[in-house]
C-alpha cells in the first residue's frame, strides 16, 4: 500500500517536473467558451480537462500508428481562470518528452476532431505557436464575375442588334413608300401630259376643216 | 419677328427631333446635373467644410452662379434651336471657337467618365459572389499567411489597387493592358452606346430609369442606414456646424466650384438638350427646377452616405477596443467575456495600478471615436474603400453591394448622355456627318472611338492619368468656357435682345434678380474664381499619390512630382480646349480683313461676289 502511495506521489512530481509554462516541448492552450457558445456555454471542470487529454491522446494515436498512448500520457499544468493551460506529451513507455514538432504535426492533422469534440473552431480552441491551416478559398472553374459580364454583355448586344434591325426594316419600308410615291406622281403627270396633248391633238384637228 | 419666328420653328419641326413630352427633357437635364459628384464630393466637402454651416457659402454660390448660368443655357439652347457650336456661331461667327470648345471638353470628359463606370461595373459584377471578393486577403503561395502587400494594408485597399487597378508604382511605368478592365470598359461603352444609339429618342426613353432609379436606391438606403447602430454620430458628424470654418476663404471658392461642376455647365450638353425643346417653352422654370433638384439631391444622398460612414466608424471603434480588451484577457488570463466593453474602463484603471509594467508592455491602442469619424474620402476612394469596407459589415452585405453600384452606374450614365449629345448636336447641325451614314452608324463609331482612346485608363498607371484628366480638364477650361459664355451672351448678343427672346419664349420679361446676376454678379464671380484655381494650382508643383508596395512608409502613399513630359501633358489638356476661342476668332478675322481689303481695292460692285468665296 506504501508502496502504491509512493509510487503515485513519485509519478505525480515526476510529470509535475516534466510539464512546465515556457516548456520547449510544451504548448500553451487557450479556450475562448463564452465567446463561442455565449449561453449554451459549459463550465470547465475537471470532466472536460479529461476529455481534453483523452481527445489529444486519439490525436497522438492517430499520428503514431503503432503506439497506443494513454490519457496519462498528457500532462497538464498551470490552469486559470481563463481558461488557458499547458500540456506536454510523453511516450507510453519511457516518460521522455515527445519532440514539439511531432505534437504539432499530430495536432494539426486532427484540428479539426479536437475543436468539434469542444463545439469549438480554430479561434476559440487556440494552440499558442500552432497556425490554423487557413482554408483554401473556394475557385469555382469560372469566376463568377465573368458569369455576370457574360449576361450582362449579352442582353446588350441582343438590345444593340435588335435596335439596329428595326431602324433598317424602318428605313427600308420608308423608302419603298417614298418610291411609290414617286412612281404614282410620274404616272399622274404623264396622264396628265397625254390628256393634254390629246386634247390639243383632238383641238387641233377639229380646227383644221375636213376634207 | 413673330411669324417668321413660327414659320422657322414650323420647318425645323419637321426636321429637327424633339422631346416626347416635358418630363423626359427635365429627366434627362436632371439627370445630366446629378451625377456621381453629388454622391462622393458634396458629403466630403460637407464634412471637412464644418458640416451645416457649408450648407451657407453652397447656397449663395447657387444663387448667384448656378442659376443665372443653368437659365442662360437653357434659354440660349431653346432660342437658337442648335448645339453649342451652331449657338455660338449665330451669335457671332468670332464666338464659334466657343462651342469648339465645349466639343472637346465634352469628348474629353467623357473618355474617363466612363472609366470610372467601368470600374464601377467591375464592382457590381464581383458583387454577386458570397462571401465578397473584398472581405479577405488572398492566401500566398503555401497556404500559410496572407500576401504580405494584403497584410501591410487592408483586404479592401488591395482589392481595389492590386486586383482592379493592378496599379503601377508611378506615373512613367505604364504597364499593360489590364485584360479585365478593357472587358469592362466595352460593357460601359456597350451600355452607353444602346441608350444613346438613336439621340434623344433613345435617350428621353433611358432616364425615365437612369434619372430615378437613383433616387429609388438612396431612399432604401436611408431607410437602411438609420437603423444601423452608430448612424447617429455618422449624421451629428457631418450636420454639426462650425461657424468658424465660414471665415476661410477656400471654402466660399470650393463652394463656389462645387456648384459650377455640379450642374455640369460649359459642357455644351445642356444647350445641345434644351435645343430639341419647342421654342415656346417656361426655359426659366425649367432652370430653377432643375438647379434645385441638383442642390436637394446632393443634401439627401449625405445623409445616408454619412449614416453608413457614422456606422462605420462605430464598427472600427468597437474593433479596435474589442481588440485591446482581448490583449488584456490573454495576458492577465482572466476569464474570457469578463472584461466587456462597458466595464472596460474598471478593468483597465484595475490592471493598470496593480500591474503597470505589463500593461504597458502590451501596447494597447488608443481607440477614438472621433478618429474613426475624421477619416474621411472622396471620390473614388469613398465608393471602392471607404463603402465597400461598410458594406462588409451589414447584414445582406450582397443586396447592399449591388444596389449601390447599380445606383452609382445610373447615376453615372445619364451623365454620360449629356457629354455625348455635348459632341453629337453640334456635330449633326455643322453638317459634319454625311447624310447617307445613319444615326446609329455615327453614334457607333463615336463610342468606338471613345473606347479605343479610353484604353490609356485601362492600363497599370490609368488611375493617376485619370486624376491629371479630371484636374486639367474638367475643371480650368470650364470655368473660362463658362466666362466667355455669359459675356457673349450678355454683351455681345446683347442682353436687352435676350430679355426679349426669353420674353418671347416664356411670356414674361426676366425680373430684376437675372439681369443683376447676369449682367454683374456672375461674370465677376466665374473671374474670381477662375483667378484663385489658378493661383492655387500654381502655388506648388503639382504632386500626385502613388501606391508603391515596396515605399517605406508603405501603406502611406508615396507623394512624387510629375515628370516633366507629363506636366507638359497636363498644360496641353488644359489650354488644348480652350485655345479654340482665340484661333477660330483670330481664323474668322483674318477672312473679314481680306474681304474688307479687297473691297477697299476693287470699288466694282460685281466684285462682291468674287470674294464671297474668299470668306470660307
Amino acid at each position: 500500500m506504501l508502496e502504491k502511495v509512493s509510487f503515485l506521489l513519485l509519478s505525480f512530481t515526476l510529470a509535475e517536473q516534466l510539464c512546465k509554462p515556457g516548456d520547449p516541448d510544451g504548448y500553451k492552450v487557450r479556450l475562448s467558451i463564452k465567446t463561442a457558445l455565449g449561453e449554451n456555454a459549459y463550465v470547465w471542470n475537471d470532466n472536460e480537462m479529461f476529455l481534453f487529454r483523452a481527445t489529444l491522446a486519439f490525436a497522438m494515436t492517430k499520428q503514431f500508428d503503432g503506439q497506443q498512448f494513454e490519457v496519462s500520457d498528457i500532462i497538464v499544468c498551470n490552469q486559470t481562470a481563463r481558461v488557458s493551460f499547458w500540456f506536454v506529451v510523453t511516450y507510453p513507455h519511457n516518460k521522455t518528452l515527445v519532440d514539439k514538432q511531432v505534437v504539432e504535426r499530430a495536432v494539426r492533422k486532427s484540428r479539426n476532431r479536437i475543436n468539434s469534440a469542444f463545439l469549438l473552431s480554430d479561434t476559440t480552441l487556440e494552440f499558442i505557436g500552432i497556425p490554423p491551416t487557413l482554408a483554401t478559398p473556394v475557385n469555382p472553374s469560372t469566376p463568377t464575375w465573368l458569369i455576370v459580364f457574360g449576361v450582362v454583355m449579352g442582353a446588350v448586344c441582343a438590345g444593340i442588334i435588335v435596335v439596329l434591325v428595326v431602324s433598317l426594316v424602318q428605313r427600308k419600308r420608308k423608302k419603298n413608300e417614298t418610291n411609290e410615291d414617286t412612281q404614282v406622281k410620274t404616272v399622274e403627270n404623264g396622264a396628265a401630259r397625254d390628256g393634254v396633248y390629246y386634247m390639243s391633238f383632238s383641238e387641233d384637228e377639229s380646227s383644221v376643216t375636213q376634207m | 419677328m413673330d411669324k417668321e419666328a413660327e414659320s422657322a420653328e414650323q420647318k425645323e419641326s419637321t426636321e429637327r427631333p424633339k422631346w416626347d413630352n416635358k418630363v423626359q427633357y427635365l429627366l434627362t437635364c436632371i439627370g445630366f446635373a446629378v451625377g456621381l459628384g453629388n454622391v462622393w464630393r458634396f458629403p466630403y466637402l460637407c464634412q471637412i467644410y464644418g458640416g451645416g454651416a457649408f450648407l451657407i457659402p453652397y447656397l449663395i454660390a447657387l444663387v448667384l452662379e448656378g442659376l443665372p448660368l443653368l437659365h442662360m443655357e437653357l434659354a440660349i439652347g431653346q432660342r437658337l434651336r442648335m448645339g453649342s457650336v451652331g449657338v455660338w456661331n449665330s451669335i457671332s461667327p468670332y464666338l464659334g471657337g466657343l462651342g469648339v470648345a465645349s466639343l472637346v471638353v465634352s469628348f474629353l470628359v467623357g473618355l474617363f467618365y466612363n472609366m470610372i463606370l467601368a470600374w464601377v461595373l467591375w464592382y457590381f459584377f464581383h458583387s454577386f459572389q458570397s462571401p465578397l471578393p473584398w472581405r479577405d486577403c488572398p492566401l500566398n503561395l503555401n497556404h500559410t499567411g496572407y500576401v504580405t502587400e494584403c497584410e501591410k494594408t487592408s483586404s479592401v485597399n488591395y482589392f481595389w489597387y492590386r486586383e482592379t487597378l493592378n496599379i503601377t508604382p508611378d506615373i512613367q511605368t505604364s504597364g499593360s493592358l489590364q485584360w479585365w478592365l478593357v472587358l469592362c470598359l466595352a460593357s460601359a461603352w456597350c451600355l452607353v452606346y444602346i441608350c444613346f444609339i438613336r439621340g434623344i429618342e433613345t435617350i428621353g426613353k433611358a432616364t425615365y430609369v437612369t434619372a430615378t432609379f437613383p433616387y429609388l436606391v438612396l431612399t432604401i438606403f436611408l431607410v437602411r442606414a438609420l437603423t444601423l447602430s452608430g448612424a447617429a454620430d455618422g449624421l451629428i458628424y457631418l450636420f454639426t456646424p462650425n461657424w468658424e470654418t465660414l471665415k476661410n476663404p477656400q471654402v466660399w471658392l470650393d463652394a463656389a466650384t462645387q456648384i459650377f461642376f455640379s450642374l455640369s455647365l460649359a459642357f455644351g450638353g445642356l444647350i445641345a438638350f434644351s435645343s430639341y425643346n419647342p421654342q415656346k417653352n417656361d426655359c426659366e422654370r425649367d432652370a430653377v427646377i432643375v438647379g434645385c433638384v441638383n442642390s436637394f439631391t446632393s443634401i439627401y444622398a449625405s445623409i445616408p452616405i454619412f449614416a453608413i460612414l457614422g456606422f462605420k466608424a462605430n464598427e472600427d471603434y468597437n474593433d479596435c477596443r474589442n481588440w485591446n480588451i482581448l490583449t488584456l484577457t490573454n495576458a492577465f488570463n482572466i476569464g474570457d467575456e469578463n472584461i466587456t466593453l462597458e466595464n472596460y474602463d474598471d478593468w483597465f484603471h484595475y490592471l493598470n495600478t496593480t500591474n503597470p509594467s505589463v500593461v504597458e508592455s502590451l501596447d494597447l491602442k488608443t481607440c477614438n471615436l472621433q478618429t474613426f469619424l475624421d477619416q474621411s474620402a472622396s471620390g473614388t476612394g469613398l465608393a471602392f474603400i471607404v463603402f465597400t469596407e461598410a458594406v462588409i459589415k451589414m447584414p445582406g452585405s450582397q443586396v447592399w453591394a449591388v444596389l449601390f453600384f447599380i445606383m452609382l452606374f445610373s447615376l453615372g450614365l445619364s451623365s454620360m448622355f449629356g457629354n455625348l449629345e455635348g459632341v453629337l448636336t453640334p456635330l449633326l447641325d455643322l453638317h459634319m456627318v454625311p447624310l447617307w451614314i445613319p444615326k446609329e452608324i455615327f453614334t457607333g463609331l463615336m463610342c468606338l472611338t471613345s473606347f479605343a482612346v479610353a484604353l490609356i485608363f485601362t492600363m497599370g498607371s490609368g488611375n493617376y492619368w485619370l486624376e491629371i484628366f479630371n484636374s486639367y480638364v474638367g475643371s480650368v477650361p470650364l470655368l473660362i468656357i463658362a466666362f466667355f459664355e455669359i459675356i457673349s451672351v450678355v454683351y455681345i448678343y446683347g442682353i436687352n435682345r435676350f430679355n426679349d427672346d426669353i420674353e418671347w419664349m416664356t411670356g414674361r420679361r426676366p425680373n430684376l434678380y437675372w439681369q443683376v446676376t447676369w449682367r454683374f454678379i456672375s461674370p465677376f464671380m466665374l473671374f474670381v474664381v477662375f483667378v484663385a484655381y489658378v493661383v492655387i494650382s500654381a502655388k506648388q508643383r503639382p504632386t500626385y499619390n502613388a501606391w508603391n508596395p515596396d515605399y517605406v512608409h508603405f501603406p502611406l502613399a508615396e507623394v512624387l512630382h510629375y515628370p516633366e513630359w507629363v506636366f507638359a501633358i497636363c498644360v496641353l489638356l488644359c489650354t488644348l480646349p480652350v485655345i479654340s476661342i482665340p484661333l477660330v476668332a483670330g481664323y474668322k478675322f483674318s477672312g473679314f480683313l481680306k474681304k474688307y481689303i479687297m473691297n477697299r481695292h476693287n470699288q466694282n460692285p460685281y466684285a462682291n461676289e468674287l470674294t464671297n468665296d474668299v470668306e470660307l
